[in-house]
């Protein structure tokens, strides 16, 4: 699945030279570098697009009936569960950032289930459409949505094609502190960014790896030594929908 | 005609301005209070040092503390930039007191310390529409100050801040202390 890698930036001569750069610096032996990739960055320190954050889900290992993922999630950013504070909005207005699909193969009957969340694209339709700029692509590839400026249009949530954004239709109470959420406002899968940001994998990632089905595997795409690219690498990664060319950050095995 | 006029008016005149001795009473004792003396007095729970207060001096933190803030908020949003110095969240774990009950009061209360102020000057602010208002884990601002962020880059800050947006009050203020 080459193919794959090379569509993991479109910009691939500038991830080329800084990965040159990068090697002649730090590189002291073939596979050996002098700066260890898994240390965090700085608090005070910008994010930069040297990285670029994504999730490979391995369908296979996916167990049906499991949702995990999603109440990790849930727990972790404050939304839907048992003490939901959206009390007068209906199922479909609810905030849903993640969610369990089941896909049915008509033929054979064969059944796969994947968590599907904001796909974290290269060239994020929300971001097309966006008139305020408030939904935005982080450097690292982490898409976002700035609540502070954000009117509340959902045209991203039109643009989604993974139907990946909620919008708030009431007051809420008792948010996180970590993951600020407000009446509305469009919100979605922040990738954990505070996480992130911390040197954390998101939520989802380590429910997945605590419950041991190890399906989802989080990383830096431009690392070609981390495990998610190697994974990648050896395995390939579908995109959904891949004829819109979004380029996700996030991909699946065994779809 | 002007006789009968004042024939009329006066004791009309006369009845209004009974009237108004009692008005004119309780205006005097309200005359005395000073504008926020019915404010709340909240106390932060912890001080940075005998002579700064807050994580900048307070006279700095009074006036410009939502410049702060703001600054703050782009950073942390787009550029992930986390660090406690101006987080609202540290604002509020250091800021936020408890009630008779040991509850942590929340920002409808005007005992909560944005609302003691931002009641009185019907300044309605929506931080809480979206934020917590009341601590949830424990600060982690001491880390920062002494690991995470350089001193350095913290002065260069709060120094671009002050200059950027201290209004002329601070600069007239400074000059009458010296």
């Amino acid at each position: 699945m080459s193919d794959t890698n090379k569509q993991m930036n479109s910009a691939r001569r500038e991830f080329l030279g800084k990965a040159g750069a990068t090697a002649g610096a730090a590189a002291i032996a073939p596979g050996v570098f002098l700066t260890s990739p898994a240390v965090a960055r700085s608090a005070d320190k910008k994010v930069t697009g040297d990285k670029r954050w994504g999730i490979l889900i391995d369908t296979a290992k996916c167990a049906g009936g499991c949702d995990a993922c999603v109440s990790a999630c849930e727990t972790e950013n404050g939304w839907g569960g048992a003490d939901n504070t959206e009390k007068h909005s209906n199922a479909e207005q609810q905030a849903q950032w993640i969610r369990k699909v089941q896909l049915k193969e008509k033929a054979t009957g064969h059944a796969t289930t994947l968590p599907l969340m904001c796909q974290h694209c290269e060239t994020p339709p929300c971001v097309d459409v966006c008139p305020t700029g408030a939904s935005f692509r982080r450097a690292d590839g982490i898409v976002l949505v700035d609540k502070h400026i954000c009117i509340g249009c959902r045209y991203c949530m039109m643009a989604c094609p993974y139907k990946a954004r909620s919008f708030i239709h009431e007051d809420l109470k008792d948010q996180k502190p970590w993951a600020p959420r407000g009446k509305g406002t469009v919100e979605s899968c922040t990738l954990c960014v505070h996480r992130v940001d911390e040197g954390g994998t998101p939520a989802c990632v380590e429910a997945c790896g605590a419950e041991n089905h190890n399906a989802m595997v989080f990383g830096d795409l431009y690392n070609e030594n981390s495990k998610i690219s190697q994974q990648l690498e050896q395995y390939g990664g579908k995109q959904i929908r891949a004829d819109l060319g979004l380029n996700t950050g996030v991909r699946y095995r065994g779809i | 005609m002007s006789q009968s006029f004042l024939f009329y008016r006066v004791p009309g005149v006369l009845f209004a301005l009974l009237l108004m001795v009692p008005l004119a009473s309780s205006a005097d004792e309200e005359g005395h209070r000073l504008p926020f003396s019915d404010l709340v007095k909240t106390e932060p729970t912890r001080h940075f040092s005998a002579t700064q207060e807050c994580v900048e001096p307070e006279d700095e933190m009074k006036r410009n503390h939502m410049n702060y803030i703001l600054h703050q908020r782009d950073k942390t949003v787009h550029d992930g930039i986390r660090t406690r110095q101006y987080s609202l969240e540290e604002c509020i774990n250091c800021h936020a007191i408890k009630g008779e009950d040991g509850e942590y009061i929340r920002v409808e209360d005007p005992r909560h310390f944005c609302a003691s102020c931002h009641t009185y000057a019907s300044v309605s602010i929506d931080c809480f529409q979206c934020h917590a208002d009341i601590p949830v884990r424990e600060s982690t601002l001491h880390q920062s100050q002494s690991g995470n962020v350089d001193r350095s880059v913290r002065e260069k800050l709060a120094s671009r801040l002050s200059g950027e947006l201290s209004l002329q009050l601070v600069a007239t203020e400074v000059s009458v202390n010296e």
